[in-house]
């Protein structure tokens, strides 16, 4: 056999250094910077800009965000992955990309959308004043923002996943007597669980760092509407880098656990298919 | 279960799968749905368990109309040609559960799998998944599986064409005592005929969504009514102008006519009877078929397929040899005749080669 690999060992050398010292430049030292920053002032600085209550509301509201979007999301991701690989309809194929316009479309875009739609001059605003209900500079706007952006991740994930699967298995219960929640629980979800993982964890750090669209529809008001990712600028804007570091790498640390949680994850999956696959 | 089926229709979009279909299934048979492939079999087995519906037409189980019940509740159960056998599952939980779907207690559930396992030879693979066995093995768990919740029906989709051929045989023999030790009433989509002839009751031959003919293996085989059946069960030649051969020249324009192998003779120069009933042609290929020789004789312009029995003399190509025509057959609406070669050859001397001819159905 012929080796492919026929370029002269200094090719491979320049490569791989060229591809370490852009990732460094572009990622390493940006990430480590932050940290220099966020204790360049000293550590009580530090543990005092993230404990202040704004840096406090701003997590609180990115959980409570979270906590709203992602299960929102892992519903219609399911739902949608569902209709599409088990289902015949008209319409299929435009459904699929219906689902990735969040992806295509500028978050700030997505933003004003919502504020053309439930702001005080959008076209349910009128409606949503007199029934004193407030979407935008309120929590809901924030919530429906993220779950626009974060819209595709589950379904996207699911989607390859359970069209190489195939119905067999699920017309193989049905034919034994079992209904469709049944079928759904006992093998589908059993058969899609690491790729639901993933999707979910992918979901949840776009969740948790969407900055444009939520910063249209928020209004930046301190320990009310504030992300973290908004209380970041705000301080930044102020020329408290410090704290604005600080709060960052709270920002950072979760995005690295992200990685972890989802590198254990892979993982754990390869080890199952390698027990199953033997 | 007694299985009727009228009518029945399929269409998707403008391609119709299954074109007024009609067959009765008397309980405990094992019948093989045979046809080449993308005739529309499986979509007649699927429409039979409910996963598909169909167009127009009615199917009875027995004697109660089942078109509006749910795959649940008819009571069947499928053999999928890949198995999909659920990947997640032990060999055990993948037959189990049927029975946990129908909540029966753990020890009758346990009893259940432990016999299905000893009668279809799993046992010491319970605990291992999908991915661990051979596609015999695999074979084995879907048919166990289809059969722990008892079904009334037993249908199988292609359920040995993800098989190599060495363990097809086996197992094919297997299918067919168990099917006929436990009595369910079976059904079997393939598109080997050998293996249709092999292991049915009775053999429903299906070709572009329609059925051409119902019989057992060996009515159809004898009696053809087209010369699609004729073509599809057993070897066949098929002939335009039959009046061109000796013993059938009255036969003019009177269409396509069908000869099979087993009724050509072949005789050597010092073999020859009769020699006015009997027609000059070329071998032009001999094929050594294990117990008889396949040998291709050009007469005329025709090419005709014949067997030659291994005890008389091998042949060479470009060989003259001498030919007779027992019987060919004749299709005219569905219906087909048989018509025998007018010159005799030798009457106790055709009745010897008539039982030899035969030897493939005794």
């Amino acid at each position: 056999m012929q080796n492919l690999n026929t370029e002269p060992l200094y090719i491979k050398r320049i490569l791989i250094a060229l591809v370490l010292i852009i990732f460094g430049f572009i990622f390493i030292l940006p990430l480590v910077s932050i940290f220099i920053d966020a204790f360049s002032k000293g550590i009580e600085l530090y543990v005092a800009s993230i404990i202040e209550p704004d840096a406090l509301s701003a997590m609180r509201l990115t959980l409570l965000t979270v906590v709203f979007a992602v299960p929102a999301n892992l519903v219609f991701g399911v739902t949608a992955a569902w209709a599409i690989t088990k289902f015949q309809f008209k319409g299929k194929n435009v459904l699929i990309s219906l689902i990735d316009i969040p992806f295509a479309v500028s978050p700030v875009i997505a933003g004003l959308v919502y504020v053309l739609l439930f702001g005080v001059g959008g076209y349910f605003g009128p409606w949503l004043i007199m029934h004193n209900i407030n979407i935008i500079f309120a929590v809901p706007g924030i919530i429906l923002a993220t779950m626009f952006v974060t819209f595709p991740f589950v379904a996207r994930e699911l989607i390859p996943l359970m069209q190489s699967q195939g119905i067999q298995e699920e017309e193989a219960a049905i034919c034994m007597g079992a209904s469709g929640w049944q079928t759904f629980w006992k093998i589908t979800l059993p058969n899609i669980k690491w790729g639901l993982l993933y999707g979910v964890i992918l979901c949840n750090a776009r969740a948790m760092g969407e900055f444009g669209a939520v910063s249209v529809v928020s209004g930046h008001i301190r320990g009310m509407t504030n992300t973290l990712p908004l209380h970041v600028e705000i301080l930044y804007n102020e020329y408290q880098f410090a704290a604005s570091f600080a709060v960052a790498s709270i920002l950072v640390m979760l995005a690295i656990l992200t990685l972890v949680v989802k590198g254990f994850i892979e993982w754990k999956h390869e080890q199952e298919q390698q027990r199953c696959g033997e | 279960m007694h299985v009727v089926v009228r009518n029945l229709n399929k269409n998707f979009g403008s391609f119709q799968a299954a074109k007024d279909i009609n067959f009765d299934i008397q309980k405990g048979k094992l019948i093989g749905l045979l046809g080449p492939s993308g005739g529309g079999k499986t979509t007649i087995l699927r429409m039979l368990a409910g996963l598909e519906t169909p167009s127009s037409g009615d199917i009875y189980f027995h004697g109660k109309k089942v078109n509006n019940q749910a795959p649940q509740e008819r009571k069947i159960g499928f053999v999928f040609q890949n198995y999909a056998l659920f990947r997640h599952m032990t060999v055990s939980q993948n037959i189990a559960f049927g029975l946990t779907i129908q909540k029966r207690s753990k020890c009758y559930i346990e009893s259940k799998v432990n016999q299905l396992i000893d009668l279809t030879g799993l046992t010491g693979l319970e605990k291992r998944y999908p991915h661990q066995l051979s596609g015999g093995q695999r074979q084995r768990v879907a048919f166990a599986r289809a059969l722990a919740p008892e079904p009334q029906l037993l249908l199988l989709d292609e359920p040995f064409a993800a098989i190599d051929a060495k363990v097809r045989k086996e197992l094919r023999t297997w299918l067919k005592e168990m099917i006929q030790r436990l009595g369910v009433t079976s059904i079997f989509v393939t598109h080997d005929q050998e293996e249709a002839i092999e292991i049915a009751d009775e053999i429903i031959i299906i070709n572009s969504g329609q059925v051409e003919q119902v019989g057992t293996p060996m009515e159809i085989y004898k009696h053809p009514k087209s010369s699609f059946v004729a073509n599809f069960i057993g070897e066949s030649n098929t002939i335009k102008e039959i009046s061109k051969l000796q013993g059938f020249e009255k036969y003019q324009n009177s269409g396509e006519a069908m000869i099979r192998p087993e009724f050509i003779e072949i005789f050597r120069e010092d073999e020859v009877i009769n020699r006015c009933t009997s027609q000059l042609g070329v071998v032009s290929n001999v094929v050594f078929k294990g117990n008889n020789w396949q040998v291709e004789v050009k007469v005329g312009d025709l090419n005709l397929v014949a067997y030659r029995p291994f005890e008389k003399d091998e042949l060479t190509i470009g060989e003259e040899v001498w030919i007779y025509i027992h019987q060919v057959h004749f299709f005219e609406q569905g219906q087909s005749n048989v018509i025998k070669n007018r010159n005799i050859l030798k009457k106790q001397y055709q009745q010897a080669i008539y039982s030899s001819n035969n030897y493939m159905f005794n």
